[in-house]
Order: C-alpha cells, then sequence, then structure tokens
C-alpha cells in the first residue's frame, strides 16, 4: 500500500532530542485530526522508542536516530524509529513487561509494554550489533467522525 | 525550575511541572532526594498536577522515590496526577494503589 503522506527525520542519539523526536512526529500527525489522548499515545510510544534507542541502541556512545512516518489511506500512521547500535539478542525477553536491564533502580521495564498498549500494533525487529527497527501503527479516530 | 519543593515539618512536597522523560529525570530526582535526605519526611508527596507529559521514565521516577522513602521510614504520595499522566501510571499498577487509598493517595 502506498503511503499518502511520509516523512524522515535524523538526529543524534541526545538525550535532549526526546522532546523533539516525539514532538514533530506528533506535530506532523496533526493532519489527521487526532484527540487530544490520541496525540499523547503517540507522543508517550514514541518517547519510549527513541529513549531505547538513545538509553541501549546507542549506550556505548553517539549515534544517529531513524525515524520515518507513514500515513495511509483510512487514517491509519506507521511510525518506524531504528538506530544503528548494539541491538537486542532476545527480543522476547526484552518486550517482557518490567524486565530491563538496568540495575539502578530508575527504569521501570515497561517500555515496550507502553508502546504495545498505547499503539494498536508494535513491531520490532534486531540483530545483535546491527541495531533495532521499531514500527509502531495507529488508526486515528479523527475528532469529527 | 523543573520542581518545586516545599517542606512543611514532616511533609516534603514535590511540585513536578512539565515534561517528564529520560532526559530530565535525572534532575528531578536528584533535587527530590536532596529534600527527602535532608528533612527524613514522614510523608513525600509526588505532585504531578503541572506535568504536561510524562513517559515509563516517570514510572521510574515514582519507584525510584518509592524505595527511598521506604528506607527513610516515610511514606508516599502521589497527587493531582492528570488523565494521561494516570495512563501511563496505570501500566505499572501505581494507579491501582493511587485508587485504592482516595484520602490521601498514600502508597
Amino acid at each position: 500500500m502506498k503511503a499518502i503522506n511520509e516523512m524522515k527525520m535524523n538526529f543524534l542519539s541526545r538525550s535532549c532530542n526526546e522532546s523533539f523526536a516525539r514532538s514533530a512526529v506528533a506535530a506532523f500527525t496533526a493532519v489527521l485530526d487526532p484527540t487530544v489522548e490520541e496525540i499523547s499515545d503517540i507522543k508517550t510510544a514514541v518517547s519510549e522508542a527513541v529513549t531505547n534507542c538513545i538509553v541501549h541502541g546507542y549506550k556505548d556512545g553517539i549515534g544517529t536516530v531513524y525515524i520515518h512516518v507513514k500515513i495511509f489511506e483510512g487514517n491509519r500512521i506507521s511510525i518506524n524509529v531504528k538506530d544503528k547500535g548494539c541491538g537486542i539478542a532476545d527480543v522476547k525477553k526484552a518486550m517482557e513487561p518490567l524486565f530491563t536491564t538496568c540495575d539502578t533502580g530508575e527504569r521501570a521495564g515497561l517500555g515496550f509494554s507502553i508502546m504495545d498498549s498505547f499503539m494498536d500494533k508494535l513491531k520490532v525487529r534486531s540483530k545483535p550489533g546491527k541495531g533495532t527497527s521499531v514500527t509502531l501503527e495507529k488508526i486515528i479516530v479523527s475528532k469529527g467522525k | 525550575m523543573p520542581v518545586e519543593i516545599d517542606i512543611d515539618e514532616n511533609i516534603v512536597t514535590a511540585y513536578i511541572s512539565g515534561e517528564i522523560d529520560h532526559h530530565n529525570a535525572y534532575e528531578l530526582r536528584k533535587k527530590i532526594d536532596e529534600a527527602a535526605e535532608r528533612v527524613y519526611p514522614e510523608l513525600l508527596v509526588l505532585d504531578f498536577g503541572a506535568v504536561t507529559f510524562m513517559d515509563s521514565s516517570g514510572i521510574g521516577l515514582v519507584m525510584g522515590r518509592f524505595k527511598l522513602i521506604k528506607d527513610l521510614g516515610g511514606r508516599l504520595a502521589i497527587e493531582n496526577a492528570p488523565k494521561s499522566i494516570r495512563k501511563v501510571m496505570r501500566m505499572a499498577g501505581i494507579e491501582k494503589l493511587i485508587e485504592k487509598e482516595k484520602e490521601g493517595n498514600f502508597i
């Protein structure tokens, strides 16, 4: 299926870009007239995906985070967030609620759970040493409909 | 300033504002912990009334403060969390705990 609109952006994996990334994606989807709750869901899911790239994918340095957003017929949006970082050896394990590699007790281990619950579809592909690609999909039920 | 700390005898209240994400969670927890470790409060209140966005970093913030205040012998309360923030908290079951004890929202 061909996208009726799309947007690509790349930025460095600096944590100050987390806010920029989620706001930019939310702004791009504004044309679909999403509700306040839908915007909030998208921002939260994107924030989780981008934070994963920064905290995990590029844990040993700074790399590039790639975001590709597509809008399809029927108000369907697809958001791909990708890094070329360390990758995940066991994706199934990483997606388990409360699983975290952080031992300070300050990270909840709920990133994938939130992405899964706040969006309609979540797809994760990863290769150790190559990077991780997360695709989030949601159908926007516009306010006026 | 993303957090204003108010100290009233045995109660430390942290009025958090703006967005809570991985980028600014560190600064927030540094300020809150500094006050809590100085006062050893009976009650630590996290006021989310002016928070406009929160991802799972906010859950980490709550869980970390819960652990700290327990170690200091006090209790934790969450107040004024907007609907979108409560939705994120629900993912960690924190929402359930707030609902259970309407009076004061102690956890």
